[in-house]
């Protein structure tokens, strides 16, 4: 059905068509009205999932944990600080394998107190164990929701899923979105190590060195086994509701000789820069990274490439980029660009293309010798 | 594309006035977003809040800069906010008034969008809304179809009276 949504709204729609057992969560601006909007359903009956108002973030994940370790469905939403304040719990949560998804509402860190978006909070989560995704549209923010549940929840992974979206630009831009009926494309979960009453025994327990790293082992072969559970669920999904995802969003990179490689409505205002850039003559791509975890093998060879990072690592670098040339082993021109919210157009994307100066790093917004 | 950027009050129903626009855009057959510009606002102070339209998906998230339209919910932004800031030459202005006002070099036209609402007794905590009303003027102005600008306000509001509004403000309008 059409209709217009906000990127949160969308993310409880979807929430509500898969019906988690457990919701336990924490407001935070800009995720707020994920979880206003999940609880709205709750009570009115359109949910029959049990709502858990914590009074922490740390709560909420561990109460996620709780409950997902039951062997039932769970969900969550957080935003930068909240995010943070659950870190030990994410930790937990991937090494439980607990299938838990939960919806991170991109925005930067304080101080200064900034509300706006930014993806150092999820990326201060890049060695989790949790998979990654990050939205670019409303409609992508709904499906891959539903997509996380299937993935998070098969067999071969079992571990949790982390959804992006950025925070204000995407979490409250209204769009039109196409709510689909999920039937069986997401099935029943079934945890193997649920807990039983009938067969009792211990969980997180000592682990000595001679089993911890076979227990982290084991989630890295999980993580990449996940790449093929990402690609069938996505290629279901789009023979079953028509719309197709990759592990990257690809625009005019075949013929390009310089791609734009960005993340989240970065990386979709991209395309328009590029179709300026084509009409200019320059033969320019834009690639936007959906996956994070797993990260996705780039065909970014014989390309210039020009990485915008809405994050930073002090004393490293636009972490994307590192990624990306850590793959690579090429230099890239890496653009640091809409922390805390700057404002950042396709005319300035355009402009970092114009002006690449391959192996140099660019802050925005900075003064030119940066 | 057409790009319309909304001046109001916090409070006065800006980011509606976008919502539902997009909205009947969207069942126009268009492509539509409404975003609106989110700073540390409180009840009373200048927002804007920005609306595209086109005929093909939008992939744009960065702010209008320069606006087909602008909407002027609330006159008194205007001493203290350049409403016609980046407004394209022949654009159109339409200003909450009693009073036409002329803007040299662009479109003005007029409608007392809080003197319809108040007719209706559409008002919320005092403040008379004038969302529901606006719409009925932009579709005067051919930027969405009558139909489906009452389509989009009853999908949103229940009490019949915001189509009224919108059915006042649309015979109301200056042309």
């Amino acid at each position: 059905m059409k209709k217009i949504s906000t990127g949160n709204k969308a993310v409880a729609e979807a929430v509500k068509q898969l019906v988690p057992a457990v919701v336990a969560a924490y407001p935070i601006t800009p995720q707020t009205e994920i979880v206003e909007q999940i609880a709205e359903f709750v009570s009115s009956g359109e949910l029959k999932s049990r709502y858990i108002a914590v009074e922490s973030e740390h709560s909420a994940m561990a109460a996620c944990i709780g409950a997902s370790i039951t062997g039932v469905r769970t969900f969550t939403a957080t935003s930068s600080h909240g995010l943070l304040y659950m870190h030990e719990m994410t930790n937990w949560a991937a090494g439980a394998r607990l299938p838990i998804v939960m919806a991170n509402v991109n925005r930067s860190l304080g101080p200064g107190w900034n509300i706006w978006a930014e993806h150092t909070d999820a990326l201060q989560e890049r060695d989790t164990g949790w998979l990654q995704v990050y939205v670019s549209t409303v409609q992508e923010a709904y499906d891959a929701t539903i997509m996380a549940f299937r993935i998070a929840e098969h067999n071969d992974v079992l571990l949790p899923v982390m959804v992006n979206l950025d925070g204000f630009l995407l979490s409250h831009i209204m769009q039109p979105l196409d709510t689909v009926d999920v039937g069986d494309f997401v099935p029943p979960i079934h945890l193997p190590h649920a807990i039983d009453v009938k067969n009792p025994r211990g969980y997180g327990g000592l682990t000595g060195p001679d089993q911890q790293f076979r227990f982290s082992w084991d989630i890295e072969r999980s993580i990449r086994d996940s790449v093929k559970v990402i690609e069938k669920t996505q290629n279901d999904f789009a023979k079953r509701f028509g719309r197709k995802y990759g592990f990257t969003e690809d625009y005019q990179c075949g013929d390009a000789d310089v791609v734009i490689v960005a993340m989240g409505t970065l990386g979709k205002e991209a395309e328009v820069a590029i179709d300026l850039l084509r009409k200019e003559g320059i033969k320019a791509g834009s690639m936007r990274l959906r996956w994070l975890r797993p990260f996705p093998k780039l065909d970014l060879k014989g390309k210039q490439v020009v990485v915008i990072d809405r994050d930073y690592s002090f004393g490293r670098g636009g972490i994307l980029a590192t990624e990306i040339v850590a793959q690579t082993k090429e230099d890239v021109f890496s653009v640091i660009a809409g922390l805390g919210g700057q404002e950042v157009t396709y005319e300035d994307l355009a402009d970092f293309v114009r002006k690449r100066r391959m192996g140099e790093e660019f802050w925005f917004g900075v003064n030119a010798n940066v | 594309m057409f790009e319309i950027r909304i001046h109001s009050r916090g409070g006065q129903g800006g980011v509606t006035a976008a919502r539902l626009l997009a909205l009947a855009a969207i069942h126009d057959g268009k492509y539509a977003t409404a975003a609106p510009f989110y700073g540390a606002e409180r009840r009373g102070a200048p927002i804007v809040s920005f609306v595209r339209i086109d005929d093909r998906p939008i992939r744009i998230y960065s702010q209008i800069k320069k606006p087909d339209m602008v909407i002027v919910l609330d006159a008194s932004v205007m001493d203290v906010v350049d409403v016609l800031q980046g407004l394209k030459s022949g654009g159109k202005v339409l200003i909450n008034s009693q009073q036409k006002k002329e803007f040299a070099g662009f479109t003005s036209s007029h409608v007392d969008l809080t003197g319809i609402a108040l007719k209706e007794n559409l008002v919320v905590s005092g403040s008379p809304i004038l969302n529901t009303p606006v719409i009925g003027a932009l579709a005067k102005q051919g930027i969405v179809s009558v139909d489906s600008a009452k389509k989009a306000i009853r999908e949103m509001f229940s009490d019949e009276r915001n189509v009224k509004a919108a059915e006042t403000a649309y015979q109301e309008m200056s042309a």
